[in-house]
């Protein structure tokens, strides 16, 4: 039978998941295993990570198999997998200058204290596809491994982290920076806890952009690039790696107690010289953007927006919060797309009696 | 072109809509209709004929539909003319100016006009500075020297009775008063032989307008410009304007010496105006 | 039939002399006519997407592309400098796709590609400039529509351009453009330099050489074709002004009329100046050519 909204839709949607099931596991292909989509589709189980608002590559590669390779499908498995989360306990906020470095660049000077560290990155790659790549085996992929480490040198105590320290704070201490304002609030503020209401605190405004969809914000980002707004962005400084996460330590006083750590991307960007009213003289102005896992992408178009949503006098779309925030959640906007599909048959009937009654008339 | 005649329009016309070779015919005042039943069209300027002379000031007046403000528009070619001739004394040697190429009709607009508009909107840019809008006229006739750029534009201002410290203050924080006189100060920038004003008091408090009307009257005694007034307002017509035309429906209905037309009007639609006028 | 036969075995594959195919060349080249014909005009074209990124300098590649031939010495810098990632990468492509003899003598080159600078040594007729241009449009700072900036390039109507300039004299007390200065070429377009600093637009005033602009992503091409006017917009009683390096030298050559980078050295954090220009830094160290002590031109 058809599908059909009243009678017989149970049916349609059972056999609908079992077809969707089906189409994925009909092909003579192995089955992929979850820990060859963490190992190996890197990129993608850290946008979901992201966009799901959930540091766990485990479930989040596992909601990439359970969406076949869909981000925005898998990224809504996060975030409701998230829901059901007991929440036990703030962390103390990361010190970012502690990261264990991966990459780290800064686009504002040639050199910079610490150096220039590339890592690893598909930037100066040539976009040329690999057809070797679709005769790895097991074998090749041994010998690859074996060989890089072979080739590895130590260069220093492994157990010592290297701190680098921000660009920023460089520019901070000659005053072409503002100092950080303190924060008007005590604590940050929680959207998963409350409804944002506009205009919204930058906590609030930050976090939403952490788990916002990359291709929403790199459009808008992008829009306010080129025209539509008036930043001048520069990278000030990118690094992507991994930080410690602590909590205060439960019994022992004005302690911390590591209890993990998570990879994130991190970008300050360096905006357009302004005045601000408090300041005698003008200063550059910051954008800062930060999200889970490794998406440089994404944490340059966050802090784009995050400048651009400050603009003394708005006018373009990048520049208005609630066009911004409000739009830009892959999750919200996902399902709100996809619910067109669901039957909306009275309204519509509505309609087609509105234009006929019109088009009576007329006669 | 006669001595003394700075501007000549012929058999102006505009039409909005596909048009058809009746629109002309069946539109107008003894139609009562700008509206062409055959195809649809607007007429809303049918066919306008008049010269105007150096440092005279003529009075458009007529009521909402008459197309008095679109004949203005076209003459400051804000809209294109879909018939007609312009000319103006000492430009183009005496042709037709109408259909010479935008950048060319752009170049001598900033030389020739200035425009005020009854909406500030639409007359002023609310994103820059007062100082800019006035600066903008400057530009586009080519002063590129700063600081004459500023000499000018306060002077301006200060003609037109702006504090001083407005001139680096956006007009959306400014009363309507002084978004017309910024329009004003703006119109005369490159020192215009003709200032085209299109219902400029007509938003304003009473008091305002008196005064807005008493700078404008003052600036043409002073600078000798010819003016067109359109005022749907038989009091700023009276007080203005030397000659006036009536329009109804795309077309001049009469045409004379102000006193002439508000005391002795002959067309019955000018008597219907003029009796009506509080 | 499986996906093994299907796929094409990779040693089979050979590209074109340049990469690009001659039907896209044939396209860049008539555009870059156009574009030469039209000083400081921007010419549409169809920038098919290449191997590199978009807002990496495919439209300054294309360019480079179609016009280089098998004796050409190429000559490619991002920021001045040879060594830099990115050149680096522009040098691999080229090289692998030609066969041409590369250098980092500006002098020897006969075509140099170029990201945001212009070699110190001015560029003699026998070279082409080939720079690369993120953001072809000069008027994008007042309007974000195509559509109307291309009608204000046709009617001449620069006026808003030109009163963005005053405010910012009125806000700043000078115009507080820094790269990528808008310039009013041969007396007629407006036209964005690519992202050059201040110091190089002098250089493209009257010169001897080519210069042609590729904007891939925007995918436009313009051109400054030899001995056109090139003005950076200025009031009259405002003078246009390059960067100030007064008191500083190059901390390797020693040169005092160059652009100047500033640099944090990666151990000390101590602060220095070196030549952007790493090509020229090195001719003076090797003795080549004299330092120089003041800027001979602009």
């Amino acid at each position: 039978m058809g599908y059909v909204a009243v009678q017989g839709g149970v049916t349609a949607i059972e056999n609908s998941q079992k077809l969707n099931s089906y189409l994925r596991l009909k092909g003579a292909s192995a089955p992929l295993q979850v820990s060859q989509i963490m190992e190996q589709m890197g990129p993608l189980v850290d946008r979901v990570m992201s966009e799901g608002g959930l540091f766990s590559p485990f479930h989040a590669a596992l909601a990439v198999k359970q969406a076949s390779g869909d981000p925005i499908e898998a990224a809504f498995l996060l975030r409701a997998y998230r829901s059901t989360l007991r929440r036990l306990v703030d962390s103390i906020p990361v010190h970012t200058e502690e990261m264990r470095i991966l990459r780290r660049i800064s686009s504002a000077f040639k050199t910079i204290p610490g150096g220039q560290v590339l890592g690893s990155t598909s930037d100066y790659e040539q976009r040329i596809l690999d057809f070797s790549l679709a005769e790895e085996t097991t074998e090749t992929q041994q010998r690859a491994v074996s060989e890089f480490e072979a080739g590895l040198e130590d260069v220093h105590d492994p157990l010592e982290p290297i701190h680098f320290r921000k660009v920023v704070e460089m520019l901070r201490d000659q005053g072409l920076v503002p100092p950080v304002p303190p924060s008007p609030l005590r604590e940050p503020t929680d959207i998963t806890q409350e409804s944002a209401t506009f205009p919204l605190e930058r906590s609030g405004r930050l976090q939403m952009l952490a788990r916002a969809e990359t291709g929403g914000v790199l459009a808008l980002a992008y829009s306010s690039m080129r025209g539509y707004g008036s930043i001048h962005p520069t990278v000030g400084e990118l690094r992507v790696g991994r930080v410690s996460v602590q909590i205060p330590h439960p019994w022992r006083k004005a302690s911390a107690l590591t209890i993990g750590s998570v990879s994130i991307t991190e970008v300050e960007i360096v905006a357009s010289v302004q005045t601000a009213e408090d300041e005698a003289r003008p200063t550059f102005t910051l954008g800062y953007g930060a999200c889970f896992g490794h998406n440089e992408v994404k944490a340059i178009s966050l802090g784009v927006l995050d400048r651009a949503m400050r603009s003394p006098s708005p006018h373009a779309p990048a520049e208005d919060q609630e066009f911004v925030l409000l739009h830009t959640d892959g999750v919200e906007s996902s399902g709100f797309c996809s619910h067109f599909k669901l039957p909306h048959y009275v309204t519509f009937q509505a309609d087609l009696d509105r234009l006929r009654t019109l088009r009576a008339g007329e006669e | 072109m006669d001595d003394g005649v700075l501007l000549s329009i012929r058999d102006l016309g505009k039409r909005y809509g596909p048009g058809c070779e009746f629109c002309r015919e069946l539109t107008g005042p003894e139609h009562s209709t700008n509206i062409c039943p055959r195809c649809g069209s607007v007429t809303a300027v049918n066919s306008v004929s008049f010269d105007l002379k150096e440092g005279e000031i003529l009075g458009v007046v007529g009521e909402s539909g008459s197309g008095k403000s679109t004949l203005v528009q076209c003459i400051y070619f804000d809209q294109d003319a879909t018939h007609g001739e312009i000319r103006v004394s000492g430009h183009g040697n005496g042709d037709d100016i109408l259909g010479l190429p935008r950048s060319t009709k752009r170049k001598l607009r900033s030389r020739l006009m200035g425009m005020v508009y009854q909406n500030p909107l639409r007359g002023l840019r609310m994103d820059i500075t007062s100082g800019a809008n006035v600066a903008e006229k400057l530009l586009e006739a080519d002063v590129f020297h700063f600081a004459r750029i500023r000499e000018r534009a306060a002077a301006l201002l200060a003609r037109t009775e702006i504090p001083e410290a407005y001139i680096d203050r956006f007009p959306k924080s400014l009363s309507g008063g002084m978004q017309q006189r910024i329009q004003i100060a703006k119109a005369l920038a490159n020192n215009p032989p003709l200032i085209l004003l299109d219902e400029v008091t007509s938003g304003l408090d009473v008091s305002v307008q008196a005064r807005v009307l008493d700078l404008i009257r003052e600036l043409q005694r002073e600078l000798k410009i010819s003016m067109i007034v359109v005022s749907h307002d038989m009091g700023v017509i009276r007080l203005l304007a030397d000659r006036t035309l009536v329009m109804k429906d795309g077309c001049v209905v009469e045409q004379g010496l102000t006193d002439q037309v508000l005391e002795d009007p002959q067309h019955s639609y000018t008597q219907l105006l003029v009796h009506s006028a509080l | 039939m499986t996906l093994k036969d299907l796929v094409p075995r990779r040693s089979g594959f050979r590209y074109n002399f340049a990469f690009i195919d001659e039907g896209v060349k044939k396209e860049v080249r008539r555009s870059l006519l156009k574009a030469v014909a039209l000083p400081g005009h921007q010419v549409p074209f169809a920038s098919p997407e290449l191997p590199i990124a978009r807002g990496w300098g495919t439209g300054g590649l294309q360019v480079t592309m179609s016009i280089i031939g098998p004796s050409d010495v190429l000559k490619i810098i991002d920021q001045g400098c040879d060594g830099s990632v990115n050149a680096v990468n522009l040098r691999k492509l080229l090289v692998a796709t030609t066969n041409v003899r590369t250098t980092f003598d500006s002098r020897e080159a006969t075509v140099l590609q170029s990201r945001h600078r212009l070699p110190e040594i001015p560029l003699r007729a026998d070279q082409i400039a080939v720079l690369q241009v993120p953001l072809p449009e000069p008027l994008r700072l007042v309007e974000p529509s195509e559509v109307e900036t291309r009608r204000m390039h046709s009617e001449g109507d620069y006026a808003r351009m030109w009163v963005s300039l005053y405010e910012d004299v009125v806000q700043n007390g000078s115009i507080s453009l820094t790269s990528g200065y808008p310039v009013r070429v041969n007396d007629s377009y407006i036209m964005s330099p690519s992202p050059l600093p201040r110091w190089d637009l002098p250089l493209l005033h009257e010169s001897e050489h080519l210069t042609l602009l590729g904007a891939g992503r925007e995918k436009r091409v313009y051109a400054v074709p030899p001995h056109t006017s090139v003005h950076p917009l200025e009031f009259e009683d405002m003078p246009f002004t390059v960067e100030n390096f007064s008191g500083m030298t190059c901390a390797r050559c020693g040169s005092s009329g160059t652009f100047l980078d500033e640099i944090y050295d990666e151990k000390s954090n101590q602060a220095s100046r070196v030549c952007s220009d790493s090509g020229f830094c090195d001719l003076v160290r090797e003795g080549a050519i004299p330092r120089r002590g003041r800027r001979a031109h602009g």
